[in-house]
């Protein structure tokens, strides 16, 4: 199945399952009225470290102003998924790409592509808070800073610290050192620093897996406002999370490869969220949301 | 409601948790013989202090300071050019090892692939540098600086420089260590933003390393100081009339100095050399306070 010429109907739009033939419709509720303009289509991607197949040949379409949950059990390369977004994946030395990612129809992973400019337009958020050893200010100036952006720099932290729920909390004490915030207070500076550069989409990998829940709902409102202006692309361990605040939820699993050696990522369903966590079209997706594996 | 346990079974219970004697005397024994240790370390250093302190104490005064050296009149003595010699070479040596150790550390710990059997050389022999002799270092400034490629002469450009070779790798450790400390989650957020590698070095991994690399600084600096053999190689004087001013001035320093009075037979250079050991031990004192202060004060708790 890793044929690099499928057909369009062939790749993962929602509604279908990889696993369904090509002539068989999707099974299920109706599709959306809504218009989604596509904002990444992926196509056969797959990722190894140093051989060693993580995700094998995975194709679906990113939305713009949607949410998308990349969900599954530990292992499945979610991770490493997301991170070939952003070409996160090029800081590590043994991991090779192939297949392609296809941004605004520009695939990013070819030759003449500069990985900093794909970043300055596709943001992380990581699942520890990762604030520099900076004070607020300067965690949130750096970004705008070292782009160049043109403006008038306390509008621009203000307005990436208000995009993200934190300016009323830290207005008073934006020379304090970042380190100071509470769990949640900095992953939220962390995403107000990604909305400072202004991107286009916001990849974020388990944001709130390190957080209490009282941080947590707080950022999911965040997440729901922000797919307004952004497209999102979530990573996230917690199912209730992906129910509650993703559009569409692509369920990736861990399948020992033909000669039993390898364990290979590899992308199962991928629909509208409701339809993954009310009727699965793939029992494998309905024993994972349903608990019964993973 | 459940009865208490029996006296008993109390007493059972208390003679197996109780510490057995002998073992309290193993502890009390074991810790007694690391303070007889640290005892030996301090006392030697103190008895030697005090000893210098007692012949050099005399001597000392702002003239000792600032005087020039005499082989006539021991009154009139001073350490005026060694001093400022050293310091001098301090400064020399800094500006030398400062760009050239921290941009090696930078290559080493940012650039360099481990993959590649150069780089793996490369940092093996760093570490191989480190325990050469310093007089052998002062044999290579002799030959490259003083004479031969560069041809400076005597003089201080060519002490600094020999110095800062033979410390630099004790920087460019400091550096890499302080520059691995910085976590890579870090370096992450930086570069995830669409910041270049070398803005993300050049923004985020050296500020934060700075307090560790210059802790390495000041201990490099610290070494140099008291290095005497390179020193002479390089043709330092140990009599010199005039206090050193520029790179390409004739230089010396105050252990040149201190080993020509302590060589001395007239009792009363003893003392000189004494006085003059007390300065340096000052200075490498407060250069020491300096860095371990340094290093507590910006410690990170990441």
């Amino acid at each position: 199945m890793a044929d690099a010429e499928r057909t369009r109907a062939e790749r993962a739009v929602p509604g279908i399952s990889l696993e369904e033939t090509v002539h068989e419709t999707h099974a299920g509720g109706p599709r959306s009225s809504l218009k989604r303009e596509p904002v990444f289509e992926l196509e056969g991607v797959s990722v190894a470290y140093d051989g060693n197949p993580a995700i094998t040949d995975v194709s679906m379409e990113i939305y713009r102003n949607h949410i998308t949950a990349l969900i599954g059990p530990s292992g499945c390369g979610k991770s490493t998924l997301i991170r070939c977004f952003n070409r996160m994946n090029d800081l590590i030395p043994s991991a090779r790409v192939d297949g392609r990612v296809i941004y605004h129809g520009q695939d990013i992973y070819a030759d003449e592509i500069d990985p900093v400019e794909v970043r300055k337009r596709i943001g992380m958020v990581f699942q520890k808070p990762n604030p520099f050893p900076k004070s607020v200010y300067d965690n949130i100036a750096f970004g705008p800073r070292v782009l160049g952006m043109k403006g008038e720099m306390d509008a621009i932290v203000e307005r990436a610290l208000r995009g993200a729920a934190l300016w009323d909390e830290v207005k008073d004490r934006l020379d304090s050192n970042a380190f100071g915030m509470s769990g949640g207070q900095q992953q939220r500076l962390c995403i107000a620093r990604c909305l400072a550069v202004e991107p286009d989409v916001i990849l974020m990998d388990e944001p709130c897996s390190a957080l209490d829940p009282i941080s947590t709902g707080k950022i999911e409102d965040l997440m729901m406002e922000l797919k307004e202006r952004y497209s999102i692309v979530i990573v996230t361990h917690n199912m209730q999370q992906a129910a509650r605040v993703s559009d569409l939820t692509a369920f990736l699993i861990v399948k020992l490869d033909a000669d039993e050696k390898h364990r290979q990522g590899r992308l199962v369903e991928y629909d509208e969220t409701e339809k993954i966590f009310t009727n699965p079209s793939d029992s494998r997706t309905e024993d994972y949301v349903t608990g019964k594996v993973g | 409601m459940t009865p208490p346990p029996s006296d008993a079974v109390a007493a059972t219970v208390r003679g197996q948790l109780a510490t057995g004697r002998s073992s309290r005397g193993l502890e009390i024994g074991f810790k007694l013989s690391l303070l007889v240790c640290l005892a030996i370390a301090i006392i030697t250093l103190a008895v030697l202090l005090a000893d210098v302190f007692a012949d050099g104490v005399g001597s000392l005064s702002l003239n000792f300071l600032t005087e020039t050296p005499s082989r006539i009149i021991p009154e009139n003595s001073g350490i005026g050019p060694a001093l400022a010699g050293t310091l001098w070479l301090m400064l020399v040596c800094a500006a030398f090892i400062i760009p050239v150790g921290v941009a090696t550390a930078v290559y080493l710990e940012e650039y360099a692939s481990r993959d590649l059997w150069i780089n793996r050389f490369i940092e093996v022999n760093i570490q191989n540098l480190a325990a050469v002799p310093s007089i052998v270092f002062g044999i290579l400034g002799l030959a490259f600086l003083v004479r031969g490629l560069f041809d400076l002469g005597s003089v201080l450009l060519a002490g600094g420089l020999t110095l800062g070779l033979l410390v630099l790798p004790v920087i460019i450790v400091a550096g890499r260590e302080a520059i691995r400390a910085v976590p890579p989650s870090i370096r992450e957020g930086s570069l995830a933003l669409g910041a270049t590698k070398w803005q993300t070095i050049w923004k985020q991994v050296l500020p934060a390393a700075l307090p560790g690399i210059a802790t390495g600084v000041i201990l490099s600096l610290s070494r140099a100081i008291g290095e005497t053999a390179p020193l002479i190689l390089v043709g330092a004087a140990t009599f010199l009339t005039f206090v050193p001013s520029g790179p390409g001035d004739a230089i010396t320093a105050l252990p040149i100095v201190i080993f020509d009075w302590v060589s001395d037979p007239r009792p009363e250079y003893k003392a000189l050399a004494a006085a003059a050991i007390i300065v340096l031990m000052v200075i490498l004192l407060a250069m020491n306070s300096f860095a371990i202060w340094l290093r507590n004060r910006y410690e990170k708790k990441w």
